[in-house]
């Protein structure tokens, strides 16, 4: 018999009552929570990705689909620019490194792209087994494609157009894997990287085979589109890449190398910076709304909790003036109620946690299977600690305010009331 | 044993009690009988110490009591003064063991488990120390909040109408119980009452 055990008792006492409240709890803190850890890995996917990189050169459009499909691989490109163009560029002596990427081919949802070896080397990648690809058609397997697909050192298969499982299959020219990556923890874990090569050839030979409109996507519909355009015109020849990712040796004098590309070339540049604090600015807006809500939910549960001890305590007044004829101090009891506001804040807490890790793991799974993305799941947060706080300090404020009533109670006059 | 002299208490200027002096030794039972409004719970309530008295005296073993502060009055009341109220009220959320435990851990003794079993056994409720009190009958609830007052061995008990919701046959073990039990562990009986079955079992008593 202790001060813990009739809380916990007066709490089991009203099951109903104290699910509600301790699930109110829950929730507010879940979706908070939720909303903390998501951001957090989605800023630090982000950030990771677009480590040293200053400049994404691609065909016109929007510049944050140009980021998204030329950095992080997940929206579709812009469309195509000619690598005699884009080669023209990287003659400038203010340009450090480039590297072409050449998109349009994805195995089994997980995307192909054509690009040269630095694009390795960008990520700092390790081999698991076998080595850089260096002729066409070799292909280097990403560390999560290769566990999720079964691949190995040896093995080939066709692609598949478009970035989705559903494109035509070129199954004239085959890949062959020639090296498996170590995990990295960027998008390259998700990605398949062959010669830029490889992609020209897959495409060359498929390419007037191909009946446009048969069960291909918009996106597909626009890269034939484009690729026709280019078949069409007389006098071009050239070879075709997606984009291309550029490094600077300052990046302030390279600032004014992409003013005069927008300005005066058929290309497009985005500054990876820019565009993702741009997209962080858009989200932000959401999840500013989505906390808002769920400090709402945290407030309705302290003030379900605040209502029924509020009633509980009108119920409970005889039991109070009892406890006082039998010893107890009026602190004691007050005390008594404070714990069973303590009570309903920490087990919401450690239910909203759980709550929130089970989210984000389902989540990460969706984006996984959907996008290639992934979430770790189990790192708890320094805000988390804060949002324990504040969640202790609704449940103890809900629980103090009626509870004072009892320093109000007359023990002789209750008592002889009832 | 516990006993007053010119005791008096007033709520208003207009409503005044005196109370009767009486003195009541270990092992007695002392009946006050009284109808509604002669003030009989008020005159429980300020030898439990839960109103303190306007004038007057009172000594609960030897040790005189109407001057202790709020805090000391409720420490000396948890340790030497058990009440059993008209309508038995518990703890509800509590099963009746833990309503009989509670008596000791608010007087800040130890848990006395042992006791609380032999208690109900002697009562009669052994059967139902893990039931919630609320399903108990009356008579059981009753028998329950007698053990409770004499869970910490006190020198006084004090009774408020302990009888009067009981039928004769109830009524009549209710108090030989009651006087059973504190003549076990040598405490002094006081009961507070307007039931007049109670006259003739009891030889001691006065009237307000």
């Amino acid at each position: 018999m202790n001060l813990l055990k009739i809380s916990t008792s007066n709490l089991k006492d009203k099951p109903l009552t104290s699910f509600l409240s301790i699930l109110l709890m829950a929730l507010g803190i879940a979706i908070i929570s939720l909303l903390l850890l998501a951001g957090k890995q989605i800023e630090e996917k982000f950030t990771r990705n677009v480590a040293g990189i200053d400049m994404v050169v691609g065909a016109k459009g929007s510049p944050l689909q140009l980021i998204l499909s030329s950095i992080y691989q997940i929206d579709a490109p812009t469309g195509n620019i000619s690598m005699e163009e884009a080669n023209r560029l990287t003659r400038s002596p203010l340009v450090k490194s480039v590297i072409p990427l050449s998109m349009g081919d994805n195995y089994q949802g997980y995307r192909i792209v054509g690009t040269n070896p630095k694009y390795l080397e960008h990520f700092q990648a390790e081999f698991e087994q076998g080595k850089v690809f260096e002729n066409p058609m070799e292909i280097v397997v990403g560390a999560k494609v290769a566990k999720n697909l079964g691949l190995k050192v040896g093995d080939s298969f066709a692609s598949q157009h478009g970035y989705d499982q559903e494109g035509h299959a070129h199954d004239a020219k085959k890949f062959k894997v020639v090296g498996i990556l170590k995990n990295t923890n960027s998008v390259l874990d998700q990605m398949m990287v062959t010669p830029l090569e490889s992609v020209w050839e897959v495409h060359d030979e498929g390419h007037h085979e191909e009946e446009v409109g048969k069960g291909a996507n918009a996106l597909k519909l626009l890269e034939e589109d484009n690729n026709n355009v280019e078949a069409n015109s007389p006098m071009d020849e050239g070879k075709e890449i997606t984009s291309m990712l550029v490094k600077f040796r300052n990046p302030a004098m390279g600032m004014m190398m992409a003013r005069s590309i927008n300005l005066n070339s058929t290309l497009q540049t985005a500054t990876p910076a820019i565009e993702i604090n741009r997209l962080f600015a858009l989200m932000g807006f959401g999840i500013d709304a989505l906390k808002l809500i769920a400090l709402v939910i945290i407030i309705v549960s302290g003030l379900s909790v605040f209502v029924s001890l509020y009633n509980s305590l009108k119920e409970r007044k005889y039991e109070m003036a009892l406890m006082l004829s039998m010893g107890a101090s009026r602190t004691r009891l007050f005390l008594l109620l404070l714990l069973e506001g303590l009570i309903i804040s920490v087990l919401g807490f450690v239910i909203g946690i759980i709550l929130s890790r089970l989210g984000l793991w389902i989540m990460s799974e969706n984006i996984e299977q959907n996008f290639h993305y992934d979430f770790n799941v189990l790192s708890l947060l320094k805000e988390e600690f804060w949002l324990f706080l504040g969640g202790l300090f609704i449940g103890i404020l809900a629980a103090a305010i009626p509870s004072l009533g009892i320093y109000n109670i007359n023990i002789s006059k209750t008592l002889a009331d009832e | 044993m516990i006993a007053t002299q010119n005791l008096s208490f007033a709520y208003a200027t207009d409503k005044q009690f005196t109370f009767p002096d009486f003195s009541c030794a270990d092992r007695e039972t002392m009946l006050i009988l009284g109808k509604s409004g002669k003030g009989k719970t008020t005159f429980l309530h300020l030898m439990a110490l839960l109103l303190k008295p306007t004038g007057g005296k009172i000594q609960i073993n030897n040790q005189e009591i109407s001057e202790l502060s709020v805090s000391a009055a409720a420490d000396f009341r948890a340790k030497n003064v058990g009440i059993v109220y008209q309508k038995p009220h518990f703890v509800h959320a509590l099963s009746v063991l833990d309503n009989l435990l509670l008596s000791n851990y608010l007087a800040g003794k130890n848990q006395a488990k042992d006791k609380a079993k032999h208690l109900a056994e002697s009562l009669g409720f052994a059967e139902h120390l893990s039931k919630k009190t609320t399903q108990l009958s009356q008579g059981e609830q009753q028998r329950v909040s007698i053990a409770r007052a004499l869970m910490n061995s006190p020198s006084v008990i004090l009774a408020d109408e302990p009888t009067s919701s009981l039928d004769d046959d109830n009524c009549l073990k209710v108090i030989e119980l009651l006087k059973k039990q504190t003549q076990e562990i040598g405490a002094s009986l006081v009961v507070v009452t307007h039931d007049q079955r109670l006259k003739d079992v009891v030889e001691k008593r006065i009237e307000l």
